[in-house]
């Protein structure tokens, strides 16, 4: 295909990102160096019968004019990136010295915004998305083994968690797991325990919000590897056998290695969609347990009248770094097998 | 091919066909649970003294009579106003797959026939962009969308949603297109055509199944998006994502939250119809991305 006709079929589509997704991300960068004006402090005398006092006082006028001719702020350098509700170095350096045991030094961290929503977000990404490969393979597996007849009806029921909004997915979770749900409520009757909440405690909330996104996600690896399990040569299989494989040494070596080149597929999208996690907890409620980085973000952005941009454009460079580190490994792949390719 | 030692009930095939069933119980029950509580009054679908009640319904029979009731749907509905949030969604997701399939499409065949390394960069971008949390991107539109003037109308989230979307619909058909044998289009410019009728009259009668498919997950990210569409429409032009959610923001009233139930009730049923319709699509969409590894 010529140049000139590349060109214009790809403008649209390549115009659309640029402006929208590139230019962007230029901007984010852009707020995060300024920081919102101080108010403009009008200083005067007031004198009375015992002399003259100077007073300062806020001329609001004058500071709304000038947050109107520079809505980007002042500049301020990385100075949002080091405060307090992003990377923190001086408290972090602070809690390094002063706490005795890991423990506490943790524990201070936490204390930290930043750091809270950042060890959730992996938490919750290394933790979901390891599960959600392991028991999709085995539902895959399971599933392949069913009567044909059930096959397609099961196949529709696994997929509706995926394919539900989040928000709602993880409302209609949450209204079961409700103290006065079905689930809630059973389980304070199993345990006897009336107080059992999982708006009340931290880990709960923790492992509500990764059950959510096993059951949210699980479908996709199942119906991937379903797929991939299609494809198994059936000759192979029988080979294994005649050399007497079980039915689990046949499993483990001859259709998991088939599967592999899935499984990094499957890895690569659960990581990206895994850490930009947000709906479950505007679902849940969830902040004062358990923060994202995109939760953060928002939570920055609808600071009711007076949005934190600077903030959130800190957090957002930050997240977007988290991002390009957890997928350089793929990046890299991507890039060796398209050079053996054009070689 | 089925032996004899494939359907003998093996103790680990129990256990496989227990774990099947057990993941089905789990995928479906929130949903059926949730629909048959939607038809209830607040105190049977939260009823902490005994989740029979939400069954049988004692309280809604109590305080209206019937065993069920509309009364979550109509507070959402007529009440809270939830057909203009359908409304809203209805237009957005329309020209959000429209115009994302145009450009996808045109961008997806350039990609799969063109050879130049400049193609694997675009490509390769697009994989980064496709992994960006979308509120990242947010928090870049806000401001200079107030300064523009542009913030709280539809066309804005539309464009938005638009690019937001090009980096998964691009590789997607591209993919597609690289399936679709070179000769076909090659072959028709031998004849004369240009490049463009070429693509006009021969690529685009054989392109639907891609496009269908690559539609159904465009349709999919504009109807659950949350993070845009709340942060760039104003209130009136509010679609029915961040109109739940605004539901729940107001629950203080007694049953208001049925209204949200309902209306998550309501949100689910067109996916319902979706899957019945284009579950193959949707699996064969899903792998599309892994058969090429």
């Amino acid at each position: 295909m010529k140049h000139r006709t590349f060109f214009w079929f790809i403008l649209p589509t390549l115009s659309a990102m640029i402006l929208f997704i590139a230019l962007p991300i230029v901007s984010v960068f852009i707020q995060s160096l300024f920081i919102q004006h101080e108010q403009v402090i009008v200083e005067s005398e007031s004198c009375g019968p015992f002399g003259c006092t100077p007073t300062s006082s806020v001329d609001t006028e004058a500071t709304a004019k000038l947050r109107e001719e520079q809505p980007l702020g002042r500049f301020n350098g990385f100075n949002t990136y080091a405060n307090r509700s992003h990377l923190a170095f001086a408290e972090v350096g602070e809690a390094w010295h002063t706490t005795d045991s890991l423990g506490g030094f943790i524990d201070a961290v936490m204390d930290l915004p930043f750091y809270k929503a950042l060890i959730f977000t992996l938490s919750y990404t290394f933790v979901v998305t390891p599960l959600v490969i392991v028991l999709g393979l085995a539902i895959a597996v399971g599933v392949n083994k069913l009567p044909k007849l059930i096959k397609g009806p099961s196949i529709f029921v696994s997929l509706l968690p995926f394919l539900v909004t989040p928000l709602v997915g993880s409302l209609i979770l949450f209204w079961m797991v409700d103290g006065d749900g079905i689930i809630g409520a059973t389980l304070q009757l199993i345990f006897d325990d009336p107080s059992l909440s999982i708006k009340a405690s931290t880990p709960l909330m923790w492992i509500m919000l990764m059950v959510y996104g096993v059951w949210h996600t699980l479908p996709f690896s199942f119906i991937t590897f379903y797929a991939g399990l299609q494809t198994v040569p059936q000759d192979i299989l029988e080979a294994a056998r005649i050399d007497g494989a079980s039915k689990w040494q046949s499993m483990m070596l001859v259709v998991v290695p088939h599967l592999m080149p899935l499984v990094s597929f499957v890895t690569l999208m659960l990581l990206m969609d895994n850490f930009r996690v947000f709906e479950p907890i505007v679902s849940f409620n969830a902040q004062a347990h358990a923060t994202s980085l995109s939760w953060f973000i928002y939570n920055d952005l609808r600071e009711s009248g007076n949005p934190l941009y600077a903030s959130a454009g800190a957090t957002s460079m930050l997240t977007i770094l988290g991002v390009v580190i957890l997928l350089t490994p793929v990046l890299i792949r991507t890039w060796r097998d398209f050079n053996r390719k054009s070689h | 091919m089925a032996t004899k030692r494939d359907t003998q009930l093996s103790p680990l095939a129990i256990v496989t066909y227990g774990a099947v069933a057990l993941w089905l119980i789990i995928a479906a029950f929130p949903f059926l649970w949730t629909f048959w509580g939607s038809f209830k009054v607040q105190a049977d679908f939260f009823s902490k003294a005994d989740w029979t009640n939400a069954l049988y319904g004692v309280n809604t029979v109590r305080e209206t009579g019937g065993a069920f009731t509309g009364q979550g749907y109509e507070g959402a509905w007529v009440k809270e106003e939830f057909w203009k949030n359908a409304i809203n969604s209805t237009v957005v997701v329309f020209f959000t797959v429209t115009i994302s399939l145009t450009f996808g499409t045109l961008g997806g065949y350039a990609l799969a026939r063109s050879g130049f390394r400049y193609a694997f960069w675009i490509l390769f971008a697009a994989l980064v962009f496709r992994a960006m949390p979308h509120i990242t991107l947010v928090s870049g539109y806000l401001l200079p969308f107030f300064e523009w003037n542009i913030w709280g109308i539809k066309p804005t989230t539309i464009i938005v949603l638009v690019a937001i979307n090009q980096p998964f619909t691009l590789w997607m058909l591209h993919s597609f297109f690289l399936n679709i044998p070179k000769d076909m289009d090659e072959s028709a410019m031998v004849d004369g055509c240009t490049r463009f009728q070429a693509f006009r009259y021969v690529i685009i009668p054989v392109m639907w199944p891609g496009v269908i498919t690559t539609g159904l997950f465009s349709f999919l990210l504009a109807y659950n998006d949350f993070a845009v569409t709340a942060m760039l429409l104003s209130e009136e032009n509010e679609t029915i994502i961040p109109a739940i959610n605004s539901f729940l923001g107001s629950d203080q009233v007694e049953g208001s939250i049925m209204f949200a139930v309902a209306a998550v009730v309501s949100v689910t049923a067109p996916l319902l119809v979706l899957v019945l319709f284009f579950q193959r699509q949707i699996v064969s969409g899903l792998t599309a991305g892994a058969v090429k590894g």
